[in-house]
């Protein structure tokens, strides 16, 4: 019977995993998430109760098959076997087997509510920060509502800093998910839900979007940059400046072309211009990995790609087609991936 | 209205029973010609939900597929899931239990014959409704859940806007509403309405059934079947029916609220006016949740049938096994927020529901052990029938296990919305489910037709089931954990999902090919004379003490019943149940 296997199965499949990971180089993403490797307190603390219930359930079932597979040979029709005695039940059997799972659940339970009312809950009387995180179909915008600057689709964090996350959602339900540094939270019109993380290395990590929130769901994504204080301080003090002024001609064209076009209507690039931001602020555009939510890494010939036809790339994105001629792309390409 | 003598009334109904051809099937009020017509079109539906998983793991096969277009893939992962709950599990266990109950009960029919009626041709129009959807281009595309307020009506996607009243007017039209606080890209296509009356049709259609159930079992049972006698699988659909009752209201109630937010311009949904989208969550999984055990309780039923017949044995624990589907049944009223741990619940509540998800687990464990003692000291016989029962205690464990974990809620955090709930949800519905329909399809199909199953053809689609099964939902469960949200049209490499997707990619196709070979095999069985015995398997119940098929009125005499296994009795008066029970 192949059963028994899928307790094999599982090891098997980690080990291969395992290897897999190790032999990947790693990409614009960092380290390819992972629950059970965790680089925060909060997933590691997660991690741990899958290890808890993982044994567990791993006992139960090869306990349970063994004995049921036991007994699908031992008892298997035989020719002559007289017929099987007729047994109706064993009350004593039946109340053992109601109160030995009940306990192993109980304990599991009481594991889980320490977990859930205590361990995971955010600490009092530590050094904080505060971000809003705004989910859009389908990217994700950051304020730093301390430091006076927004950016978008990368999130950078301070390591063992306790991060106080606002969940903030435009539009409609989105879910806030960082794999290898806490669990998620789900992003909902109307309600202040909030959620924390503390990262232990520095690093690239993952984030995405869980809750199904229309046609580009799986493009809405977000590189989280976990980094040393001072590396942090110097990207903030970074962010909070106006845009860099171009130098290149063509870069200096495309300031112009953008100050000038359809651009302005959803964009803003400090010391550009004001308004509505509906697409993401570009001030330190060419700073950023990602584009548009994640579906392209930023290059200067992604972003040539994207501006052509962002529908072509992201169907159903907000940005439209503008059709942009070649001189204008180039310009534009110029002059936002020198936005620094 | 007019009631003729007893006998023009009885010519009647020899009539109407008598009748053959397609009219006979069109105005048929016979369970068992209505429970055949039930279980023929959820099987219809069955494949096309099938295709629809083949189209999702082809596209997902290979990372960056371009197989299908996002919305495409959106509007089929949607349809999969609504066809596979409300066309096919739903219906084909009202077939079964239309077909079975007043046969299991000694009864000449459901209670309420064209009620009964009504509920099929019900079901029909939902799955006609839903179905005809995509002939619109406009299939629902938000997810078997709907959530709300992805699927209100209004404002449309930018994109759509743009269309419309081109770029410059729409940014600007745009930054007015975002300023308003109105902006996304909801559901201004008719995809919704297609759901939300697709879904309601059936809920008439499974509300009659349910009351027809409970009245039947209730009042119609043969002289000497007490409630304690009686088949677990009437059980079974006894509490199923009970949960269908107190259940559906609450997915009317949601439905039509966001039919009224569509339409009418109120906003129970909408945050900006007031409106709380949570509301929809909490409104349909207190149905939701009730549902998952309206799609397995009578799959238990079906394997405390099968379990015993071939093991020569009665039902180990037959009031344990009773009891623990009531006990589920009550409990499942009341952890519908385990679907809703993400949401930011406060701790103490998402305390409750991690404890009354806890609790319905040790119910569903005792009937597991009573599956597995019912074969112990047993004369096992490895017709296929038992091999998708014994296949199903395994698989429907390991659903068990990975739905337990998840009841831990910090752990949930992780992996809900993940694969790692796809996976549960596939071990519990194919491997416990769909194993136990086809555990009942072979076991009952001698019944059905008067024709035995091809037996090897039924090994090789068990075999290919179990494996397929396990390759295709096994790896989802590490995707899970390698943070791959579920309803992505699709995903980048380099993230360690290529190869896992590619595996379950090949068990949809084994699947498949299981599901082919049941296929031919039903239509070369039918090819064939009708030569099946009344009682094929040496079976306790009923239903088996009549002939292969039943004639209309299911029994020439009422069986009089005196213990659990009535037909047993019958064969063995040196040594009769009844005098074992007490």
């Amino acid at each position: 019977m192949p059963f028994h296997l899928n307790a094999n199965h599982v090891k098997m499949g980690a080990i291969a995993l395992g290897v897999t990971l190790c032999a990947l180089a790693l990409g614009a993403w960092g380290t390819p998430p992972n629950i059970l490797q965790p680089h925060g307190y909060l997933a590691k603390t997660e991690s741990n109760l899958f290890w808890i219930i993982f044994g567990i359930a791993t006992f139960i079932f090869v306990v349970v098959m063994a004995a049921f597979i036991y007994s699908i040979i031992r008892f298997r029709a035989r020719p002559g076997a007289p017929a099987p005695r007729q047994i109706h039940g064993l009350n004593w059997l039946e109340i053992t087997w109601t109160i030995i799972p009940t306990g192993v659940l109980v304990a599991v339970l009481i594991v889980t509510l320490y977990t859930l009312l205590g361990a995971i809950q955010q600490p009092t009387g530590v050094p904080t920060m505060t971000v809003n995180a705004v989910g859009h179909q389908w990217w994700w915008e950051f304020q730093y509502p301390d430091q006076h600057f927004v950016t978008a689709d990368e999130l950078h964090v301070p390591v063992n800093m306790v991060v106080h996350v606002n969940l903030i959602s435009h539009d409609v339900i989105h879910s806030f998910w960082i794999p290898d540094l806490a669990g998620k939270t789900d992003v909902i019109p109307g309600h202040d839900n909030t959620m924390w993380f503390k990262s232990d290395t520095p690093g690239y990590y993952r984030g995405e979007c869980a809750e199904f929130c229309g046609t580009q769901h799986a493009h809405m994504d977000f590189e989280v940059v976990v980094q040393s204080q001072a590396d942090y301080n110097a990207w903030v003090a970074g962010q909070q400046q106006t845009a860099a002024k171009p130098t290149s001609p063509l870069a200096i064209a495309g300031e112009k072309y953008f100050a000038s076009a359809a651009c302005v209507g959803c964009h803003v690039i400090n010391g550009v211009n004001t308004g509505n931001l509906i697409g993401p602020n570009l001030t330190h555009f060419g700073s950023r990995q990602l584009i548009a939510g994640g579906v392209l890494d930023n290059t200067p010939q992604n972003l040539a790609l994207w501006l052509k036809n962002p529908q072509a790339i992201k169907d159903g994105s907000d940005m439209p087609n503008l059709h942009l001629t070649q001189q204008q792309i180039d310009e534009l390409v110029a002059y936002l991936e020198s936005l620094k | 209205m007019a009631v003729g003598s007893v006998a023009t009334q009885g010519r009647t109904v020899q009539q109407s029973w008598t009748r053959t051809g397609i009219g006979s099937w069109v105005t048929t009020t016979d369970h068992k010609k209505i429970g055949v017509m039930y279980i023929y079109t959820a099987f219809f539906f069955f494949l096309f939900g099938g295709v629809e998983a083949l189209l999702v793991r082809t596209q997902l096969a290979v990372p960056n597929n371009h197989f299908l277009t996002p919305e495409q893939y959106d509007q089929v992962f949607t349809m999969h899931a609504t066809i596979m709950i409300f066309l096919f599990v739903m219906p084909i266990w009202t077939g079964f239990g239309n077909y079975l109950v007043p046969l299991m009960i000694g009864a000449r029919d459901m209670a309420f014959p064209r009620l009964n009626a009504l509920g099929y041709w019900l079901f029909l129009a939902g799955g006609i409704v839903l179905s005809a959807s995509f002939l619109f281009n406009a299939a629902p595309n938000a997810g078997w859940f709907s959530y709300a307020p992805l699927t209100e009506a209004t404002p449309g996607c930018l994109t759509q806007q743009i269309a419309a009243q081109g770029a410059q007017a729409a940014a600007a039209n745009a930054a007015t509403s975002a300023a308003q606080g109105l902006q996304g890209c909801f559901s201004p296509g008719q995809n919704p309405d297609f759901w939300i009356v697709g879904i309601n049709l059936l809920g008439i259609a499974s509300l009659t059934g349910a009351i027809n159930f409970v009245v039947t079992i209730l009042r119609m049972r043969a002289p000497g079947m007490t409630i304690n006698r009686m088949p677990l699988f009437t059980w079974m659909m006894m509490v199923t029916s009970f949960l269908l009752i107190f259940a559906l209201p609450s997915l009317t109630v949601a439905s039509a609220l966001l039919l009224f937010d569509r339409h009418l311009g109120t906003h129970f949904y909408q945050a900006s006016a007031g409106g709380d989208p949570l509301l929809w969550q909490h409104l349909f999984w207190s149905f939701g949740h009730p549902e998952v055990y309206i799609l397995i309780l009578p799959a238990f039923g079906i394997i405390s049938e099968v379990l015993p017949v071939f093991s020569g044995k009665p039902i180990f624990g037959y009031t344990f096994i009773a009891w623990s589907g009531v006990a589920i049944g009550f409990l499942s009223f009341t952890v519908w927020a385990h679907h809703m741990f993400a949401v930011g619940l406060p701790p103490i509540a998402q305390a409750f529901f991690a404890s009354s998800t806890t609790l319905i687990a040790i119910p569903t464990a005792v009937k597991i052990f009573n599956w597995v003692a019912t074969t112990y000291y047993g004369r096992i016989r490895f017709n296929v029938a038992m091999l998708f029962g014994l296949g199903f205690v395994a698989m429907f464990l390991i659903g068990g296990l990975n739905g337990a974990a998840l009841a831990v809620v910090p752990f949930d955090y992780q992996v809900t919305d993940t694969y790692f709930v796809v996976a549960h949800i596939h071990y519990v519905l194919f491997g416990g489910s769909v194993m136990a329909l086809f555990a009942g399809m072979y076991y009952w199909f001698p019944k059905f037709s008067g024709r035995m199953l091809n037996e090897g053809l039924g090994q090789a689609q068990f075999w290919l089931y179990l494996i397929g099964l396990n390759l295709a939902f096994f790896p989802m469960h590490i995707l899970g954990l390698l943070g791959m949200p579920r309803r992505q049209f699709t995903y980048p490499s380099g993230l360690g999902w290529d190869t896992l997707n590619l595996i379950s990619t090949i068990g949809a196709f084994t699947l498949a090919f299981g599901t082919l070979l049941f296929v031919i095999n039903f239509f070369w069985t039918m090819t064939k004379p009708r030569t099946a015995s009344d009682d094929p398997w040496d079976a306790f119940t009923l239903e088996w003490a009549t002939t292969s098929p039943p004639p209309p009125e299911n029994f020439k005499t009422v069986p009089v019943v005196r213990s659990r296994r009535p037909l047993y009795d019958k064969k063995h008066p040196e040594d009769p149940d009844w005098r074992h029970e007490h």
